[in-house]
C-alpha cells in the first residue's frame, strides 16, 4: 500500500465521519435560513434568547435521556415525571410559606425537594429494570402512567398554582439574564457541557457505551452492569428535575397537562442527534442539536402563515424521519 | 444417487480475484476451483484473507475485479445469501443463528415447509428430529438457539447447511469450536454429501483435520495464492510452513518445572456451583493447568464461578491462602484473576467499536487519571497488544467486527493481560488461530508462568493441553474425575477420564 494511497483513505473518512457528525448541525442551519428568509424577525435577539430558552427544557431532559438510550434503555416515564415533581414542588413550596416566609429559603427547599424526587425516581426506574429484570419500555411505561395520574389527584383534576407571594421571588430563575443569556440557557448549557464530558471523557460513560453495545462482553470484562444502568436512569431524574427547577416559574402551575408528551420530545431529541435507539453509540452535543431543531421547527411555523401551526407535529415527524434515513443509509457504500 | 469419480468436474471457480475494502486490498489475484464430489481445504495465516474469498465464493461480498465461473459460465452471484438458491452454501466463521428462534425453526429458516398455506410443523419437527440424530446432536428441535453451547450453536448451523441440498457447501472454520468427538461425527456428514457428488470446501486451522478429510489443499498468504496441491503429497509440517512462510521450529515450549515449594495461589474445595459438584483443586505459583473434558463437563462453569460470573452453591475458594467468594468480575479482577471467554462474539469484543476502546475495557480503571479517561495511555496500550500479539490489520481503524476471526482471538487475549493479572484463565485461548500464532501463544504462556503468574487453560484441543500443561485436571458431568501429571498427560489417558471409563478414587 503506498503512502498516498494512505493519506487519501484518511482524508476520505474523516470527510465522511464529519459528514454524519455534522448532519444534525447542518439541518439547523438549513432551518435558520428557512425561517430568516421567511421573516428576518427570526434572527432577532429576542427570539433567539426565547429560542433557546424554550429548547432549555426539552434539552436538559434530553441530556439525561442521552445517557439512558446509549447504555440500551428507554425512559418513556420523563413528561409524567416532570409533572409530578412540579406538583409536589408546588405543593411543599406553599405549605412552607407558613414556617420560612415567601423568601429564598422556601425556594431553597423546594428545588432540593425537587432533585431529590427526581433522582429517587430515576432510581425507581433503574432498580426496578435491573433488579426486577423488567424492560425498561415497560417500567417506564407503568411509572409514566402512575405518575401522570398522581399529579391529577394532587392536583384533584385541576391545576396546582404556586403561592403568588413565592412566584415574584422564584419568577428571576426563569426569566432574568445573565450575561446576556436567560438563567435556564446557562442550566441548559452547564448539563450540556457536563453531559459531554462524562459521556465521552469517564469510565461511566465508556461503560454506558459498552453496556449499549452488548451487555454480556461488558459483564464479562469486570463492568457493574446494573449499577452503571441504574445510574442512567438516576441521571435521567436529576436533569427531569432540574429542568423541573427552571420551568415552575414559567407559568408557576402544574395540571395533568404538564409535560405531555415531553418523553416523546425528548427521544426525538436524542435520536434527530445521531444516538442509536438500540444503544451503544451516543452523542450529546447531537442530542442539543437535536432539540434545538424540535423547537426551532414550531418556532419558525409561529412566524409563517404558509404551513398552519397545527402541522407542527407533522413537521417534527417528517424531520425525524428524514433524519434517521440520512443517518442509516450507508453513503460510503456505494450499492454494486 | 452415487456419485462417479472418474469425471471430476468444477462447478464453481474463482478466477483471478482480488478484493479491497475501501482503499485497503486484502485478496490478490486469487484463483479456487472447487470439483463435485471432492472436498478442498484452504489454509492460510490469520487475516490471509480465506473469509473473504469464501464470501466472494457465496456472493456475500462482490470481487473488485477478477471473476466467478459456475458450471464454467461467468456469472454475477446474487448477494446476501440468495446464491443458496444456485446450490451455493457458506457457513460463516462467525454463527449466524437467529438466538430468539428455536433449532427447528433457524434449520427450516427462509425454507419452510408448508401445507396448505399453513407451517407444517409436524413434517419439520420429524425431519429436524432425523437430521439431530445424524449428526448425533442431543438436542430437542424446540430447544431454543439462545440456551445452546457454542459447539451446539455450530452443529445446528452445520445441520441447517446439509438440509439446503447444496451443490457447493463452503464451511468456515466449522470445527473450530468442536471437540475430537463431534469433528469425528461431523467427519461422517461430510463424507456422505462427498459421496452424493457435493463439492465441499473446509477452511481450518487444525492442519491434522485438513489432512484427514481432505483431497486437496490451497495455501494463501498475505492475501496471495501460495499453491494448490493435492492432501497426499504434503506433510502437515510442509502445510505449516507454506503457510507461514517460514521454518517453523517447536510448536511448544519447553517446560519448565514448578518450583516444589511454589505456594498454592488458588485452590478449591468441595466447590459446587450449577452443574459443577464438589470440585477441589489447587493451582501454584508459576503453574500451567489444563482442564480437559467434553463440551458440557462443566469447566467453564467452575471457572467462571470462580470469577464471581456465577454464584457459588456451596465450598470454598481461596486465593492466595485467603477465602474469597468474589462477586462480581470486577472484584475477581482486582484480586488479580482474569478470565478470557471462548465466547469471543458474544462475551468477548465489542464488534461494532474499535480497537482502542476494546483493549481497555476489561482494565479501564487503569486508565484513569483525574477522572477521565487517559486517551494517550489508551493508544499505547493499543500498541502495545499489537507488538505483542503480532495483531495484523492493514487498517488499524476498522471495527474489531471486521478483524479476521484469528485476529479478534489475540485482541482479546490483549485485552485480558491489561488487567496484569496473577492468574489466567484462558478458555479456548487459541480458537481459530493459525499455526504460527499458536506457537507464538504457546511460548507466551510458558513465559508468563516462568515469571510467576499461573495459568488455566481450558481446551478441547488435546495437543495443546498435553503440549503445554503441567498438570492435567479430567472433568466429566460436573465433576473432576482425575488429575494427571507428567508422563502420565497422554491422550489415552485423557479420553478414559473424559469418557467415564475411569476414576480416581
Ligand atoms: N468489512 C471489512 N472491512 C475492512 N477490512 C476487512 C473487512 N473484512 C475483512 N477485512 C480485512 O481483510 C483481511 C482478511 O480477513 P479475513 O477475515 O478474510 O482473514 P482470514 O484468512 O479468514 O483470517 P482468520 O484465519 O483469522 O479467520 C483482514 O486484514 C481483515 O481485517
Ligand atoms: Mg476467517
Amino acid at each position: 500500500m503506498s503512502d498516498t494511497e494512505v493519506i487519501n483513505k484518511q482524508s476520505k473518512r474523516a470527510f465522511r465521519l464529519d459528514l454524519k457528525a455534522m448532519g444534525p448541525a447542518l439541518a439547523l442551519l438549513i432551518l435558520c435560513i428557512v425561517g430568516y428568509s421567511l421573516n428576518s424577525a427570526f434572527l432577532s435577539e429576542g427570539n433567539i434568547t426565547n429560542l433557546l430558552t424554550r429548547s432549555a427544557f426539552i434539552g436538559i431532559i434530553a441530556v439525561g435521556a442521552t445517557f439512558v438510550i446509549t447504555a440500551g434503555g428507554i425512559d418513556l416515564s420523563v413528561g409524567s415525571m416532570a409533572a409530578v415533581i412540579s406538583g409536589v414542588m408546588i405543593i411543599i413550596m406553599n405549605n412552607l410559606i407558613g414556617t420560612f416566609g415567601a423568601g429564598v429559603t422556601t425556594i431553597l427547599i423546594g428545588c432540593g425537594c425537587s432533585l431529590i424526587l427526581g433522582v429517587g425516581a430515576g432510581w425507581i426506574n433503574g432498580v426496578l429494570t435491573t433488579k426486577g429484570k423488567i424492560e425498561a419500555f415497560i417500567v417506564t411505561l407503568g411509572t409514566m402512567g402512575i405518575y401522570r395520574s398522581l399529579v391529577t389527584y394532587f392536583a384533584d383534576g385541576g391545576t396546582l398554582s404556586l403561592s403568588f407571594d413565592l412566584r415574584g421571588t422564584y419568577r428571576p430563575v426563569y426569566y432574568d439574564s445573565f450575561a446576556g443569556l436567560p438563567i435556564p440557557v446557562w442550566v441548559f448549557i452547564g448539563v450540556a457541557v457536563a453531559g459531554w464530558v462524562i459521556l465521552n471523557r469517564t469510565a461511566f460513560g465508556r461503560y454506558c457505551t459498552a453496556i449499549g453495545s452488548n451487555e454480556s462482553v461488558a459483564k464479562y470484562s469486570a463492568v457493574n452492569v446494573d449499577r452503571i444502568k441504574t445510574t442512567t436512569y438516576v441521571i435521567q431524574g436529576f436533569c427531569v428535575a432540574l429542568a423541573t427547577i427552571i420551568y415552575v416559574p414559567r407559568l408557576g402551575s402544574a395540571s395533568a397537562s404538564t409535560g405531555v408528551l415531553w418523553e416523546l420530545e425528548a427521544i426525538a431529541a436524542v435520536i434527530i442527534g445521531g444516538t442509536v435507539l438500540k444503544g451503544g453509540y451516543g452523542r450529546v452535543g447531537g442530542t442539543i442539536l437535536g432539540a434545538l431543531i424540535l423547537t426551532t421547527i414550531g418556532n419558525i411555523l409561529n412566524f409563517t402563515d404558509v404551513i398552519s401551526n397545527y402541522l407542527n407535529g407533522t413537521m417534527q415527524g417528517l424531520i425525524i424521519i428524514t433524519a434517521v434515513w440520512l443517518q442509516r443509509a450507508d453513503w460510503s457504500k456505494k450499492k454494486v | 444417487m452415487e456419485y462417479s469419480a472418474n469425471a471430476p468436474k468444477c462447478v464453481l471457480a474463482a478466477n483471478r480475484i482480488s478484493k479491497s475494502f475501501g482503499a485497503v486490498p486484502v485478496l490478490f489475484s486469487v484463483s479456487f476451483d472447487i470439483c463435485e464430489g471432492e472436498v478442498h481445504a484452504l489454509i492460510g495465516e490469520n487475516g490471509a484473507g480465506k473469509s473473504t474469498l469464501m464470501k466472494i465464493l457465496a456472493g456475500f461480498e462482490p470481487p473488485t475485479s477478477g471473476s466467478i465461473l459456475l458450471d464454467g459460465a461467468q456469472t454475477d452471484l446474487p448477494p446476501n445469501g440468495e446464491a443458496e438458491d444456485l446450490g451455493i452454501v457458506l457457513i460463516h466463521q462467525e454463527l449466524n443463528l437467529a438466538e430468539q428462534m428455536t433449532v427447528e425453526e433457524n434449520i427450516f429458516l427462509g425454507r419452510e415447509l408448508t401445507s396448505r398455506g399453513f407451517l407444517d410443523r409436524l413434517t419439520m419437527r420429524r425431519q429436524v428430529e432425523v437430521l439431530l440424530e445424524q449428526v448425533g446432536l442431543d438436542i430437542a428441535p424446540t430447544a431454543r438457539i439462545s440456551d445452546l453451547s457454542i459447539a451446539q450453536k455450530q452443529m445446528v448451523e452445520i445441520t441447517k447447511a446439509m438440509n439446503r441440498n447444496a451443490r457447493i457447501l463452503i464451511m468456515d472454520e466449522p470445527t473450530a469450536v468442536l471437540t475430537p468427538s463431534e469433528t469425528e461425527l461431523f467427519f461422517q456428514q461430510v463424507k456422505q454429501l462427498k459421496k452424493r457428488g457435493v463439492g465441499i470446501v473446509f477452511v481450518s486451522h487444525k492442519l491434522a483435520e485438513v489432512k484427514e478429510i481432505s483431497d486437496r489443499v490451497t495455501i494463501m498468504r498475505d492475501g496471495q495464492w501460495i499453491g494448490t496441491k493435492p492432501t497426499s503429497t504434503l506433510s502437515l509440517d510442509d502445510m505449516a510452513q507454506m503457510m507461514v512462510g517460514r521454518e517453523l521450529s517447536d510448536l511448544y515450549p519447553p517446560m519448565d518445572e514448578v518450583d516444589v515449594d511454589a505456594p498454592v495461589i488458588l485452590a478449591a474445595e468441595n466447590l459446587s456451583a450449577g452443574k459443577v459438584k464438589n470440585v477441589s483443586f489447587d493451582l501454584r505459583k508459576g503453574e500451567i493447568l489444563g482442564f480437559s473434558g467434553l463440551v458440557g463437563s462443566g469447566r467453564t462453569e467452575l471457572f467462571e464461578a470462580i470469577c464471581g460470573l456465577l454464584p457459588v452453591d456451596s465450598g470454598v475458594v481461596r486465593f492466595n491462602n485467603e477465602v474469597v467468594n468474589y462477586k462480581s468480575v470486577s472484584q475477581a479482577r482486582n484480586a488479580g484473576l482474569s478470565y478470557l471467554t471462548k465466547d469471543r462474539k458474544g462475551k468477548g469484543l465489542l464488534l461494532a467499536q474499535k480497537m482502542a476502546p476494546n483493549m481497555s475495557l476489561f482494565s479501564l480503571p487503569k486508565f484513569i487519571k483525574n477522572m477521565m479517561i487517559d486517551q494517550k495511555a489508551e493508544e499505547k496500550a493499543l500498541a502495545r497488544g499489537i507488538r505483542r500479539f503480532d495483531i495484523r490489520t492493514r487498517d488499524a481503524d476498522i471495527s474489531v467486527g471486521d478483524l479476521s476471526g484469528g485476529n479478534q482471538q489475540k485482541l482479546l487475549l490483549a485485552k485480558m493481560m491489561e488487567t496484569d493479572p496473577r492468574v489466567i484463565i484462558v478458555d479456548e485461548p487459541t480458537r481459530g488461530i493459525d499455526v504460527g500464532t499458536k506457537q507464538q501463544i504457546y511460548h507466551f504462556i510458558a513465559a508468563l508462568a516462568a515469571e510467576g503468574v499461573s495459568v488455566v487453560v481450558i481446551s478441547s484441543e488435546m495437543p495443546e493441553i498435553i503440549g503445554i500443561c503441567h498438570r492435567v485436571f479430567v472433568m466429566r458431568e460436573g465433576r473432576i474425575m482425575g488429575v494427571l501429571s507428567g508422563n502420565e498427560i497422554n491422550e489415552n489417558e485423557i479420553m478414559r477420564y473424559a469418557a467415564g471409563l475411569k476414576e480416581a478414587s
